[in-house]
């Protein structure tokens, strides 16, 4: 009657039937901390939603003509504008530190201490790396005069949006970071192999939460994705 | 991912209390529960004073304290409202009221009841006590979570008070908030009242999203054994569910405060259009005021749902266990909360009818709006049928349950006048709206938080409160509520507008003085008639009799520990095992009245229960 080791639950409709309607734990083998973070990120889904639809709704009712992204963006390179390559950059960077937080998920589970925080150091790094190159498209942006509250190429919802919506994100990517350097150096000193216990919450370190913060950064590099589109494709 | 979960199995099964090695092949064990899934929870028990009382891990201490900080917003919203009333009955009485004043009243009232008072209340005050005990759980699965939760609602709870005492005052601008008036000048509280209004809001969301994910999780994954989602009380099912709305409402509030700070503070135009000043043009432009309305009733209407389906639920187990017979249709009791939860989320532009949007999109949400009545009304016949018949007790608490139930009817009546675009036009903006809101939203669910009081206060405290003095508060509650709210019906009828200062020389003085004297006469009875309350608790808390265990007979966990009041921990050694739904009151050949949850079926063995 072992009908809790999870490879004997019944799949599919029904084994979700079987799930719900179970004692415990509705999602079988999921810990805590992972069900806590799945359900923050809806949450903070609805978030970024309300702010991209706020976008819209503003960019498809100003009186006054939006900006055009490819010159706005643009960098010059050797005197020739090449629209889109600092957002290019951004977004690779990004998308590559998804990859090495995967991987240092990978190594996590295979109790590989060593190359699990070697890669989350570097996943730190990438982010460390986008949140850089953003803050240098404000300060460009800033020096030809865009501000939150005016915009000499347009609507000045334009500067609004863009430095609410991107800051959002970037504190986003920054506690991100910030996280991935803790967790690194736990990681380091083996605190997810003796299960030491944390500093402010007294629980037990444990290699899934390296998953977890995964989640997360997964996340935010999701979100990255759609203002992406949104505000350098449209 | 798998490989981490199987090692911890072995210990588990070593660890859970019944042996399901033998007995399951040879004869099946009708007693038998499947073994514990998950690792007992790892808890910091405080020893210091500071640890165990102030900033405490342990979900019912958290429970307390934001029921006690509610509790004095609610008192400050309740001297709020006296003070408008006291305007609106005998104008120029009370010399500081000024029009000004009087919205400031207005905005803090209508903020502190429906979000510091009735949100923090239902989902922090019962939510922290009630979800860990009556799911079977030793805590909320992140204590330390939970208490920055509160310190949060704590910090918010400050920052809104401190509005008081800004230059210019709190803010004026109706608890709705609205641009472009809510940050122009000429608005009371303009200046820092409306900062700090948006900040509290900010932190209060933040506050409460770290308390929502440990009540979604504590439901979701860590229910005792033998707890399935159908075996829990609607309490936790109303709870957990408005938890679920607030998790994805919230983020449209604190979206739109994010939005108004910055129109506020940067001067960007997100949500203001071009203003024509005096003469002048003022800096904003090309933002849209209907884009915050959209937002906020984004948040604002499962905002409603938020305060009412932790009430449904509550009430739903007091009638219950004060009628002694199972409550009728549990599962369509369940369905019929979730679905209204669902329903919520389209329904937010019934609040927006007058605002100038298109009328087709009104017809959608008249109708969206309209279904609702249809998952309500089973509650309602639900709780009608349950009491039919039964071995009805006819003590404080059944009558706040009855209260609540034919207070909430008569809003929800109300509400499906209001629902429908044509007969709302007329009616916005007129005192039948507040009738309607205050009936369904404010007396409603507050009859359900004072029978809740009276039926847990001997759980928490160890003791009883004066059946006497709760009597007394009832009917001058009940009545007193009816005499407030139901002309207000009337007055709004004859036309008189909500939010008006005063009447001044309009047609509505000759006709409504007379009713607004009684109403606020009324008012300040019922306000004054709470302090029974709080006198009974208090005094109750020292010389109450004392209650020993379960004096209410009552099925569900909760009323189980080993210890009254429970401990840090709830259970003592061993987690409860539940066989039961917690509605078995007087089941057909059981010996007694009430079986238990964690009765097993052997000892019961010719009872007829229901399967569950």
């Amino acid at each position: 009657m072992s009908d809790h080791t999870l490879d004997k639950l019944p799949g599919g409709y029904k084994g979700m039937a079987a799930d719900m309607s179970s004692d415990q734990t509705t999602f079988k083998g999921v810990q805590w901390g992972k069900t806590m973070m799945w359900i923050f990120l809806l949450s903070d889904t609805f978030i970024f939603s309300c702010f991209l639809i706020s976008y819209m709704k503003g960019r498809a009712s100003t009186v006054v003509d939006w900006p055009n992204p490819s010159e706005v963006f643009a960098l010059h390179v050797g005197g020739v504008p090449v629209p889109l390559l600092l957002i290019a950059i951004m977004t690779f960077v990004l998308i590559t530190s998804s990859g090495t937080m995967a991987l240092a998920v990978k190594y996590g589970y295979e109790r590989n201490r060593k190359k699990c925080a070697w890669l989350i150091l570097a996943t730190a790094i990438g982010g460390l790396t986008f949140v850089g190159m953003q803050a240098f498209e404000w300060s460009k942006l800033i020096h030809e005069g865009v501000r939150p509250w005016e915009n000499p190429f347009g609507a000045k919802q334009f500067g609004s949006f863009f430095f609410m919506i991107t800051g959002f994100h970037g504190t986003h990517v920054s506690i991100g970071v910030i996280f991935l350097f803790i967790f690194a150096r736990k990681t380091f000193r083996g605190d997810f192999d003796t299960g030491k216990r944390g500093f402010f919450t007294t629980m037990k370190s444990d290699y899934v939460a390296i998953e977890i913060l995964g989640l997360y950064w997964h996340f935010v590099d999701l979100v990255w994705v759609f203002i992406f589109a949104f505000f350098y494709l449209w | 991912m798998s490989d981490d979960y199987k090692e911890n199995i072995t210990p588990l099964e070593a660890q859970s209390s019944e042996s399901t090695t033998e007995s399951s092949d040879s004869i099946k064990d009708i007693d038998y529960v499947r073994p514990a899934e998950v690792a007992d929870q790892d808890l910091y028990h405080g020893h210091s004073f500071i640890t165990k009382w102030i900033f405490c891990q342990d979900a019912k201490v958290i429970g307390v304290q934001y029921f006690l900080t509610a509790v004095f917003t609610g008192i400050v919203g309740l001297i709020l409202s006296w003070l408008m009333r006291l305007q609106l009955g005998f104008p120029e009485l009370v010399p500081f009221i000024t029009a000004e004043h009087y919205y400031q009243f207005v905005t803090m009232h209508g903020m502190i009841m429906v979000v510091y008072f009735l949100t923090a209340l239902f989902l922090g005050g019962f939510g922290n006590y009630l979800i860990p005990l009556m799911v079977g759980a030793r805590d909320m699965v992140f204590p330390y979570v939970n208490m920055v939760s509160f310190w949060m609602f704590f910090i918010a709870v400050c920052v809104l008070m401190a509005s008081f005492f800004v230059p210019g005052g709190p803010t004026g601008a109706g608890w709705t908030l609205y641009p472009p008036q809510a940050i122009l000048e000429g608005t009371p509280g303009a200046g820092l009242g409306i900062i700090l209004m948006l900040v509290s809001l900010s932190l209060f969301v933040i506050g409460f999203t770290m308390g929502g994910l440990n009540y979604l999780i504590t439901v979701l994954q860590a229910r005792t054994r033998g707890m399935t989602l159908m075996r829990m009380p609607l309490s936790v099912w109303g709870i957990v569910t408005a938890t679920a709305l607030a998790m994805l409402a919230f983020p449209a509030l604190l979206v739109s405060c994010i939005m108004m700070t910055l129109d506020k503070v940067l001067e960007t135009s997100f949500f203001m259009p071009t203003i024509l000043k005096a003469g002048e043009v003022l800096d904003y432009g090309g933002g849209s005021p209907i884009l915050f309305q959209h937002l906020f009733w984004f948040f604002g209407h499962p905002e409603v749902y938020i305060v009412a389906l932790p009430a449904f639920g509550i009430v739903s187990d007091l009638i219950s266990v004060h009628a002694r017979k199972n409550i009728f249709g549990y599962r369509m009791m369940v369905w019929a909360i979730v679905g209204i939860g669902a329903l919520s989320f389209f329904v937010w532009a019934h609040h927006m009818y007058v605002s100038g949007m298109n009328p087709w999109f009104g017809f959608f949400f008249a109708t969206t709006t309209l279904i609702i009545a249809v998952p309500t009304a089973l509650k309602v016949y639900n709780w009608i049928i349950t009491l039919w018949k039964a071995n009805i007790r006819m003590n404080t608490i059944m009558l706040f349950t009855l209260g609540f139930i034919v207070t909430f009817v008569n809003g929800g009546i109300t509400g499906i006048f209001l629902g429908n675009v044509v007969v709302d036009v007329p009616l916005s903006d007129t005192y039948f709206v507040i009738a309607h809101f205050h009936m369904v939203m404010g007396i409603a669910p507050l009859m359900v938080i004072m029978g809740a009081v009276y039926h847990w206060f001997p759980l928490v405290t160890g003791r009883m409160l004066s059946e006497k003095l709760g009597k007394w508060h009832f009917w001058f509650t009940f009545l007193g509520a009816y005499s407030i709210y139901f002309p207000m019906h009337y007055l709004g009828f004859i036309g008189v507008p909500r939010r008006y200062f005063e009447m001044y020389d309009s047609p509505y003085v000759t006709s409504a003085v007379g009713m607004n004297e009684f109403i606020t006469v009324a008012a300040l009875i019922v306000g004054l008639s709470q302090f029974i309350f709080i006198y009974n608790i208090v005094v109750s808390l020292r010389i109450g009799k004392p209650a020993g265990r379960n004096p209410w007979k009552a099925n569900s966990l909760e009323w189980l520990t080993p210890e009254v009041p429970p401990a840090h921990g709830n259970w003592g050694e061993k987690l409860p095992v539940v066989h039961r739904w917690p509605y078995d009151f007087n089941v057909p050949g059981a010996k007694e009245d009430y079986i238990t949850q964690t009765t097993p079926p052997s000892e019961v063995l010719g009872a007829e229960v229901e399967k569950t």
